[in-house]
């Protein structure tokens, strides 16, 4: 066996803690997500790429238990996100679009109250809450109103709020979006630290981030996969060798 | 019921964090206290009783409590927060019901606050005081109405102003249901409907109390109004979450 397909056996032994299943979901006449299946296990990074308006957050939304799908199924480690939702909730750690927060409360504020609603009380939420502040480095921040901060700030507390519970279950839609450098570098050094022991989805528009950071690259176009590999393989597939290239010449064959 | 605590704490925090609460609390103290004493004539009543401030008090609720729940839920989707809320591992009842008893909560802290009209009437007369609680009771019951209806008409839209209009609109309806003028032209057009409109009025009953009739059909509509307007609401928010 080669080193490659011992990995691929290897990776497959993994749990499945994401398995999305022919959903759909069109609003009105327009489809947003087309029959979309895929699964993720334990130890991989996903990236999930795609022009704006591919269906990206659309998927998310749907996989966190936000949107309801017109057809098909979406599963957290095995929990039904519409039948079982709670559950599924439970072990997932979902930064939506844009990081919402509550803008007139504190960073510890925010960090404790979604701590309480996920059940963690006394010490063990005060722990819980040290720590996220930590992983986020917003300790500098953590008494000052979110309407308050930056940004890269903001995005790091909505980051820090999925984190909380430590969920077997990632999913980041944009999460270095809005972050200089320096804090991008350290997202995802964050996001390979915590790759052994979970599943992360990542949604990105930054190429070279889906080189750096994920074990596999979905590319969608118009609510379909087009493309599902290791980033490696997908340079591969344009002459240039640049994930740039690929992409235009998936998401836009006409003009490529 | 840990999730529907932490958010009722959230939303109770966030009223006194912005200022909502004072301006809420403040207005509404002036306003009855105004009507009370002017045009309720506490003092030439010659009455120990809060007669004059309850007849005010659901008129004063009609316009003031939609202020409070506008926000509700219009503000989460224009905020995008709605989407951190609910994918947070809670039931949209829970969150429906948390947002409520913030509200609820508070309205009870502002109606606290009328307290001195109580030291007033046992100071001037000796009062009955077991109808004033009562009537303390038939405001909160009246509060609670008003805010179950503005809550459901604030998931209905993203748009605040429009929350307000729809919520002062539809507790206006069941506040004059029982009016004379409505029933005295519904019994003449249509005598079926008159009968069954004055069954759902608010006033009525909420008269009842203030007179310390506390009757258990009275508590099952209140109950049952508001259970009403929050399974509503529950349907409303599952609907247009995500539009």
């Amino acid at each position: 066996m080669t080193d490659s397909a011992q990995t691929a056996a290897a990776q497959a032994a993994e749990p499945l803690l994401i398995d999305i299943d022919h959903l759909t979901k069109r609003f009105g006449d327009f489809t947003a997500v087309d029959d979309l299946t895929f699964q993720v296990r334990r130890r991989e990074v996903l990236g999930f790429l795609g022009p704006n308006g591919a269906g990206k957050s659309t998927t998310m939304r749907m996989l966190a238990g936000f949107m309801t799908p017109t057809a098909g199924t979406a599963r957290i480690a095995g929990h039904d996100v519409q039948t079982d939702g709670v559950a599924a909730r439970r072990l997932l750690g979902f930064l939506p679009e844009g990081a919402p927060t509550y803008p007139e409360m504190s960073v510890i504020g925010f960090l404790r109250f979604c701590a309480k609603v996920r059940g963690f009380s006394g010490s063990e939420l005060a722990d819980r809450v040290a720590h996220a502040l930590d992983l986020t480095t917003l300790r500098g921040v953590q008494l000052q109103p979110v309407e308050t901060l930056s940004k890269g700030f903001k995005r790091r507390v909505g980051l820090a709020q999925a984190l909380l519970h430590d969920p077997p279950v990632l999913v980041l839609d944009e999460p270095t979006d809005g972050l200089d450098p320096n804090q991008k570098h350290e997202v995802r050094g964050l996001i390979e630290r915590m790759a052994p022991d979970k599943a992360i989805v990542i949604s990105t528009h930054i190429l070279e981030e889906v080189e750096a950071v994920c074990t596999r690259a979905i590319v969608i176009a118009a609510g379909r996969v087009v493309a599902d590999e290791t980033p490696q393989a997908l340079v591969q597939r344009h002459p240039t060798g640049r994930l740039e290239a690929v992409f235009r010449q998936l998401t836009m064959p006409e003009a490529a | 019921m840990t999730p529907t605590l932490a958010i009722a704490g959230r939303e109770l925090r966030a009223y006194f964090t912005t200022p909502v609460a004072t301006v809420f609390i403040v207005i509404f103290l002036v306003l009855q206290g105004a009507l009370t004493f002017n045009l309720g004539g506490f003092f030439d009543r010659g009455q120990a009783d809060l007669n004059a401030f309850f007849t005010f008090i659901p008129w004063v609720f009609l316009l003031l409590i939609p202020a409070i729940t506008m926000r509700l839920w219009a503000e989460e989707r224009r905020l995008g927060t709605i989407e951190l809320l609910l994918t947070l591992p809670v039931t949209q009842a829970q969150a429906v019901i948390g947002k409520f008893l913030a509200a609820w909560l508070f309205c009870a802290i502002a109606l606290a606050l009328t307290f001195p009209f109580v030291i007033a009437v046992n100071i001037l007369g000796r009062p009955d005081n077991g109808v004033i609680a009562s009537g303390y009771l038939g405001c909160l019951l009246v509060a609670g109405a008003f805010l179950s209806i503005g809550a459901a008409m604030s998931a209905l839209t993203r748009n605040q102003v429009i929350a307000f209009v729809l919520a002062v609109a539809v507790c206006f309806v069941f506040a004059v249901a029982s009016n004379q003028v409505v029933n005295d032209f519904l019994s003449q057009n249509a005598p079926s409907v008159a009968a069954f409109t004055r069954r759902l009025a608010i006033i009525d009953r909420f008269t009842n109390f203030t007179r310390g009739i506390i009757a258990l059909r009275d508590l099952i509509y209140f109950a049952s109004f508001m259970v009403f307007f929050l399974f509503l609401n529950t349907v409303l928010v599952d609907q247009r979450k995500a539009d």
